[in-house]
């Protein structure tokens, strides 16, 4: 395949995107060099700062973007399965040569850059999707072909998970937008609240509550249902399962999650309160937020961000910092710019007339959306701390270089 | 591939989008702009409120000297709430305290309250402070505030001068100016001018970060108030005396005032034993008092130029002297016989001489037959007052008008008011049957009354004053050296007319020249003397002697007393004409005297 730009068939590049990108990026920059700004001290040029070190990564993720947007699109989906298994082989390869940062073995260590292949692999995991959605379809039956595709993400994720790096494993569960929307059943989201709503009942009360609760809707639907058979022998199933999903919710809360993960679960549901604690974090989060008020102390006034008294706070706690010195408002734009880009995406998405350009665009959208909901949440305490970073904003390079990678060859693909 | 409810899922998936944004809005709402509690626990949360101690104020002497002054000290200061676990073991070998202690000292400020600073450590070494000062962040809630120490360059004057110490538990109630761990001054100059000292506190406003380091100030110090600086005092004491003084009263007991007629104001005032004022300062101070409260021996914190009541013994004559002059029952040249003694019933009253004596006379020899006479004439004055009682209380009334029985509450320390019996005490006594002889002692400084150092230096500035005194004080200005201190500058008339001091005054001179009072004449300036000598049931009588000069223009009073010193003549007199003479000329040259003096131990 000729590696020359094609020209013909541009219709330009989707010039909002950039837009929001260029915005997010921005706004990420100037919101890293408030928090490590200190009033008292001379403004320095070193690579040891925060704010130049993104700054190098900015300019790095540019010339990333242009050299994506000289690629032939065709390019791109051919080798798609390549750079799946690539990145698969790096994630793995931390097990032998990733140091650990904040528990999780998940970076490898080059020179003084730390890079995270887990960042990369939800980009290749998109793009593997939606080839293999395109070309498979075609090929294998309807339900091998769900098997695989839940192989696709599931295999990412469980060797994440090995690495302790929950959040980034979670993250594949974005994928479900793009099953939803093609073709998998709307019942399995209801499924899925009821197995929140479980899930959280059987965690605030005990076993016993949730099983007299079951078997109470059981009893219930028994009497309603009691003309059709096979309805009561339906619900039965579901009561055995859901049953045998409270058991699982108990042995993987006890046996399974690491302390800290079960203590920010009770965190959340408010089970326990510690807040010199684990509970720190969230408390010093939803300080620094909610004394932003209305209008926001203003930029570079923060002083529970720029005081350290957020953890993270230039990576996956930097929305402490917006919301601190731009306050509800400050929230309210960024919010709405990234609901922009990801409807954005979406909207493209579905005027694809190439499928993989569509299949891509709703795996990366929904990638995006739950970084933002999940980081978002968290700092707000809608959703239990979960460590990833919020996309285009947060300190780092991997992150930035793989957001960047993501939306611009979605930006190339919709310009074919 | 297209799927059929490919528009309707969109929708879906942007709807449901939408909602969490929503649902998210709604909840940052609440967060950012309902909710108040966030606010508040920023504040706290990045603002530490670091009280400024002001710098209390510093006390010369009347000639600028130093007398007190400030050192810093710095003390580690804990805010339970901020407190995280942190090494104990380290901080505990840091402050060389076990962890018990810790543990202890942590509860009581976290009694005491959870966010306002409490005192953890007091008074580290600037070693333990540099060290600690590096470690800090290991040991978030602890943080280390400055404050200063009192210092004496010189350790005299420690009773007047007072001490500083930590503000009790009733005082922080009372008065809200205090909180705990605060200084304020428990006694001397230091209690009594406290409002001045002491300054006005200060607010500093920091941010610290996670770690509990100071990053810099808020609001550019928009918020700080500024702590000011206690108000300067200078004292009435001239240090120079004071030391010699102390010096002079080393290895004795007893008291040295000496005054400025004209103003009452205090030159120097000795009591010994006495104790170095550094010793009552920061740390060791609880267990340095302790050490001196014990000591029954010597009695250091016991002030006896203030508290310690003494018969007057002879010099108390001068004080009946002037009253019968101006009762009206004897002038200059009343001439009493004296046989040698004044005959009370079956006892006699001893004297040192014989014949025809006038009052100067009386006063140059001291003697008891004229004094005796004088005292039994105003209180039996039946012609002026009918009875016995009113007599006496005429003459009490004359006493009392001299300054004693009675504190003269100025800016002296626990005075005492010496004892003054009145004629019921004496009706109660004697079952209303007494007579001018009962009591006839009294008119030789003997018997009931009891008076003390200071009370008789006064007398002795209203002797040179000739009709008046000024309230002895030790504060002569504040603030600046042009600001006076008016509040104790009132002239106080005696009752006394002043052509009555003329032989009084005469009498001392001649004592000074050719009588009792030989061993006070200094060089080139006329001096008036009385000795004294008190009674003292319990051993060696005390020596006592008084002394006025220079005659002319009286720039000096000083009252000595020497407890078991014997004569008045013998230690109480040249240590009087030493101290007048240093004061006066500025040097001593007398070095015989004072080497006696100074090497003369009573103990």
């Amino acid at each position: 395949m000729p590696l020359s730009y094609k020209h013909s068939a541009s219709k330009g590049f989707d010039g909002r995107l950039i837009l929001y990108y260029s915005l997010l990026v921005t706004i990420g920059w100037l919101t890293i060099f408030s928090t490590s700004y200190n009033p008292n001290a001379n403004l320095g040029f070193s690579f040891s700062l925060p704010y130049v070190r993104q700054l190098i990564w900015i300019g790095t993720s540019v010339v990333l973007a242009m050299v994506i947007l000289l690629l032939d699109a065709r390019i791109i989906q051919h080798y798609s399965y390549h750079l799946y298994l690539f990145c698969l082989l790096l994630v793995i390869s931390t097990f032998f040569l990733g140091s650990k940062i904040n528990g999780a073995t998940s970076w490898i260590k080059i020179g003084s850059f730390s890079i995270q292949p887990t960042e990369f692999m939800k980009l290749a995991t998109a793009m593997a999707l939606a080839k293999f959605f395109n070309e498979g379809k075609t090929t294998v039956e309807k339900r091998s072909m769900w098997l695989i595709a839940f192989g696709i993400i599931l295999t990412p994720a469980f060797i994440i998970l090995l690495q302790k790096d929950t959040g980034s494993a979670l993250v594949f569960l974005s994928f479900i937008i793009l099953f939803y929307r093609e073709g998998m059943t709307g019942t399995i989201f209801i499924f899925g609240a009821i197995a929140v709503f479980l899930f959280v009942f059987t965690l605030l009360t005990n076993e016993i509550y949730s099983l007299a609760l079951l078997t109470f809707i059981l009893v219930i639907a028994w009497i309603i249902d009691r003309k059709d058979k096979k309805k009561i022998i339906r619900n039965i199933i579901i009561y055995v399962v859901a049953i045998a999903f409270i058991g699982a919710v108990n042995i993987g809360y006890n046996k399974v999650l690491q302390p800290h993960q079960k203590q920010r679960i009770d965190t959340l549901l408010g089970k326990t309160s510690d807040p010199k604690g684990a509970d720190f974090n969230l408390i010093q989060s939803k300080i620094a937020i909610g004394s932003g008020g209305f209008f926001g102390k203003g930029y570079l006034n923060g002083t529970q961000t720029k005081l350290n008294f957020v953890p993270e706070q230039s990576t996956d706690f930097i929305f402490c910092a917006i919301g601190e010195e731009w306050g509800f408002l400050g929230s309210c734009v960024l919010g709405t710019l990234f609901l922009s880009l990801v409807i954005r995406i979406l909207r493209l998405s579905e005027k694809q007339r190439n499928p993989y350009a569509r299949y891509y665009g709703y795996g990366i959208a929904g990638i995006i959306a739950f970084h933002f909901f999940i980081n978002i949440g968290m700092t707000i305490g809608l959703v239990p701390i979960i460590g990833i970073p919020l996309p285009f904003i947060s300190y780092g390079g991997s992150s930035l270089w793989a957001f960047t990678a993501m939306l611009f060859i979605f930006i190339k693909l919709n310009d074919n | 591939m297209n799927n059929p409810n490919a528009s309707r899922k969109y929708a879906l998936i942007v709807g449901v989008m939408l909602i969490l944004a929503a649902v998210y809005a709604v909840k940052l709402f609440s967060l950012q702009v309902i909710s108040k509690d966030y606010k508040e626990a920023a504040k706290n949360n990045a603002l530490r409120q670091i009280t400024e101690h002001p710098d209390r104020g510093l006390i010369y002497d009347r000639n600028d000297s130093l007398l007190v002054f400030n050192d810093a000290a710095y003390d580690l200061m804990v805010v339970p709430k901020e407190l995280r676990t942190f090494d104990t073991a380290d901080l505990c070998r840091i402050l060389d305290i076990t962890k018990e202690d810790l543990i202890k000292r942590i509860e009581k400020a976290s009694n005491y309250s959870k966010i306002i600073p409490s005192l953890f450590a007091q008074q580290m070494s600037k070693e333990d402070y540099g060290y600690l000062q590096e470690k800090l962040y290991k040991f978030p809630g602890f943080f280390v505030q400055s404050r200063t120490l009192r210092s004496y360059p010189e350790p005299i004057a420690a009773h007047i001068l007072g001490y500083v110490g930590e503000v009790n538990d009733k005082t922080i109630e009372d008065d809200p100016y205090y909180k705990m761990g605060d200084y304020i001054g428990i006694s001397g100059i230091e209690k009594a001018y406290e409002t001045e000292l002491r300054g006005v506190k200060g607010q500093r406003v920091v941010l610290v970060d996670v770690n509990n380091r100071e990053i810099g100030s808020y609001h550019n110090g928009e918020e700080d108030i500024r702590a000011i600086p206690g108000t300067s005092l200078w004292s009435t004491l001239d240090m120079s005396l004071q030391r010699y003084g102390e010096q002079l009263m080393q290895n004795k007991r007893g008291s040295i005032v000496a005054i400025e007629p004209k103003t009452g104001e205090i030159l120097c005032i000795v009591s010994s034993p006495s104790y170095d004022p550094n010793l009552l300062v920061g740390k060791a101070r609880s267990k340095n008092y302790t050490m001196l409260w014990r000591d029954s021996i010597k009695k250091p914190l016991f002030n006896r130029a203030l508290q310690a009541m003494y018969p007057p013994g002879s010099t108390f004559k001068l004080a009946n002297g002037l009253i019968a002059e101006e009762e009206g029952i004897l002038d200059a040249n009343t001439i009493y016989n004296c046989p040698g003694g004044y005959q009370v019933g079956s006892h006699l009253i001893g004297c040192h001489h014989r014949g025809g004596t006038n009052l100067v006379a009386a006063v140059q020899h001291s003697c008891n037959t004229y004094f005796c006479r004088a005292f039994y004439n105003i209180i039996s004055n039946k012609r002026k007052y009918p009875t016995i009682q009113e007599g006496y209380t005429a003459w009490r009334n004359h006493i009392v008008k001299l300054g004693f029985g009675t504190t003269f509450d100025t800016d002296l320390p626990y005075e005492k008011k010496g004892i003054l019996p009145t004629a019921e005490y004496f009706d109660k006594r004697y079952n209303r049957s007494w007579n001018g002889n009962t009591v006839v002692s009294m008119g030789i400084g003997q018997g009931e009354v009891c008076v003390t150092p200071i009370q008789m230096a006064n007398m002795l500035a209203i002797i040179a004053n000739k009709g008046y005194y000024v309230r002895p004080h030790v504060i002569k200005a504040i603030g600046s050296k042009d600001n006076l201190n008016v509040q104790y500058m009132d002239k106080i008339d005696a009752g006394i007319k002043p052509e009555y001091f003329e032989p009084i005054i005469q009498g001392m001179e001649m004592a000074a020249l050719a009588g009792t009072a030989r061993g006070a004449q200094i060089p080139g300036i006329r001096v008036a003397g009385k000795t004294g000598t008190a009674q003292n049931p319990h051993g060696r009588d005390h020596s006592v002697f008084a002394l006025i000069a220079p005659i002319d223009d009286p720039q000096i009073v000083v009252f000595c007393l020497v407890e078991n010193g014997g004569w008045g003549a013998a230690v109480a007199c040249p240590i009087a004409s030493l101290i007048a003479e240093l004061y006066l000329t500025g040097e001593v040259k007398r070095k015989g005297v004072e080497e006696n003096m100074l090497n003369l131990s009573t103990k």
